[in-house]
């Protein structure tokens, strides 16, 4: 059986005997998953193994798509978030997502960060200028943008961009951030910015990221899952995970022996 | 190595290519040369009469009788008006229905069969939406009125709108509606502050070339607004209006008429340029 024993840190969202399916087609087959609270979890594996579903399925994302449904259990601090009674705004709240590509909102910088708080908050001018201040600095923005708050998101660069966005999630103070391969589209400089972001957050937020990148899941991730063909092959810590791996197909992926 | 065989293969299907393409550019220059010259003529005579036939006179006063002096006055009040009411009741239709048929129902039935009547009514010719508008405000009332006019002109704007804001919210990357989500937004927040509002030139620009294509239809106003000498500001009356009022001076054997009629086209010309012109810009900047 899988090790998922990762009892040194508290268990944030319990996946149980999940199934996933895109119309007929069966994504996730019985996915069974500790996501431990304040650590880095990273889902890695081959294109279509499920990993971006799988993160999907955890703020409900799929739900905006009709023919997309789950099956199972996820307890997110012991309830189960797939049959809540609440808001699905209120999960997400809880549960922020930063995208692949960057989006930042056709609005201004000021604006992008604040958009996320007005809609659960009322604070005061002062408050929410020091809550997007607070946003900027944490995801290590503030120092770049702080002169040109008022221009429009869509001007900054992309790895800027998605900072601007990591910081729109993290504005609302969520419990759990979700990175589906935030750094897919950045340049290197701006992947070890966003790298060393991701290990900061660990400290108030626990982080679920999504990577196609060994290296990036190796360097900045404390559990990893190898996923293969909608199947979870192997989770644990990673140190072991990249230097001993327990199942051969995950040894095979992580030295590029795949396939 | 290539062999002298190859290279001479190479060089004549390369010679050929050339060939082909050299006639290709000619036919695409002569096509293009050909519209350009009737459409410059078009804006040629249009200025050169259209600016022989305007004065102060022509903005500040009434349509004339035959052979008297006067101007366009009440012709370029009453398009103004019903252009700008129609557009003012159409916009807000046509944004809605695009906006359902974007982000509520983008396959169901009943999306379909609005997309279908939309596409039907959006190439209906014109003096069947005056016919139809004819048989049923203007024929029961017994009067030619201005807000008949309206009407028929608002069923022009709306295909026209819901047809780009359709498109316009479904060139929003997907992306982006997903990002708003993931912060928790509700769906009409995310219409209203995230997709219409990324898609907000496009669908400006829309509003824009309805308004630009209604300035100068005339058939829709002959059966409904008719037209009027005299200036009225009553929407229950028959009202004047550049197109309608060209066509009854274009057609007359008075001379101060036929100008009048040039004086107008050159009006409709340039008010159509200038919103083709804003609705350009506003394009260019969004991409």
């Amino acid at each position: 059986m899988l090790n998922t024993d990762t009892s040194i840190a508290r268990t944030k969202i319990a996946i149980k005997n999940l199934n996933f399916y895109y119309g007929k087609f069966k994504a996730l087959k019985d996915i069974n998953l500790d996501i431990p609270e304040g650590r880095v979890t990273a889902f890695i594996g081959p294109s279509g193994c499920g990993k971006s579903t799988l993160l999907r399925v955890l703020n409900r994302m799929f739900e905006l798509y009709p023919e997309q449904r789950a099956e199972g259990q996820i307890l997110l601090d012991g309830e189960n978030l797939l049959n809540s009674k609440d808001d699905v705004a209120l999960l997400r709240a809880k549960v922020g997502m930063v995208f692949q590509k960057p989006t930042p909102f056709p609005m201004s910088i000021y604006d992008n960060v604040a958009f996320g708080v007005k809609l659960f908050e009322n604070l005061s001018a002062n408050d929410m200028e020091e809550r997007v201040e607070w946003a900027l600095r944490k995801s290590a923005l503030w120092t770049e943008v702080k002169d040109k708050l008022q221009q429009s998101g869509s001007s900054l660069s992309g790895g800027q961009q998605q900072r601007l966005c990591i910081a729109r999630g993290i504005a609302i103070k969520p419990e759990v951030l979700l990175l589906d391969e935030p750094c897919s589209a950045l340049d290197p400089i701006s992947t070890a910015k966003v790298e060393e972001l991701i290990v900061e957050l660990k400290a108030d937020y626990t982080v679920v990221i999504v990577t196609h990148n060994m290296q990036q899941a190796a360097r900045c991730s404390d559990y990893t899952a190898y996923m293969y063909l909608g199947d979870l092959i192997e989770f644990g810590d990673t140190k072991q995970m990249f230097f001993k791996p327990k199942r051969k197909e995950t040894e095979d992926y992580i030295t590029g022996r795949f396939g | 190595m290539m062999s002298a065989e190859m290279k001479q293969m190479r060089a004549a299907k390369f010679a050929q290519r050339n060939r082909l393409n050299y006639v290709a550019t000619v036919l695409a220059l002569s096509a293009m040369a050909f519209g350009l010259f009737w459409l410059f003529w078009i804006l040629i005579e249009t200025v050169r009469l259209g600016i022989g036939g305007l004065s102060y006179a022509t903005l500040t006063e009434m349509t004339p009788p035959p052979n008297e002096e006067g101007g366009l006055a009440n012709a370029i009040y009453g398009s103004a008006l019903m252009v700008g009411l129609a557009t003012l009741v159409g916009t807000p239709i046509g944004v809605m229905a695009g906006i359902y048929l974007a982000e509520f129902d983008r396959t169901g039935w009943l999306a379909n069969v609005t997309r279908f009547v939309n596409d039907i009514l959006l190439s209906a010719p014109s003096i069947v939406i005056g016919l139809f508008i004819y048989a049923i405000a203007v024929n029961p009332l017994k009067t030619f009125s201005a807000a008949a006019g309206v009407l028929a002109l608002a069923l022009i704007v709306i295909p026209v709108v819901i047809r780009t804001t359709e498109n316009m919210l479904q060139l929003v990357p997907a992306g982006l509606r997903e990002a708003a989500y993931a912060l928790g937004a509700p769906k009409w927040k995310v219409i209203l502050s995230i997709t219409l509002k990324a898609a907000r030139a496009g669908v400006i620009t829309g509003v824009l070339l309805a308004v630009a294509r209604i300035a100068g239809e005339t058939a829709p106003l002959l059966f409904t607004a008719l037209s009027n000498q005299f200036w009225t500001s009553s929407l229950g009356q028959p009202m004047a209006s550049l197109p309608v009022t060209i066509f009854k001076f274009a057609m007359s054997p008075y001379e101060n008429w036929q100008k009048l009629a040039w004086a107008g086209v050159f009006l409709i010309t340039l008010a159509v340029l200038g919103l083709n012109i804003v609705a350009r810009v506003l394009t260019r900047q969004k991409t």
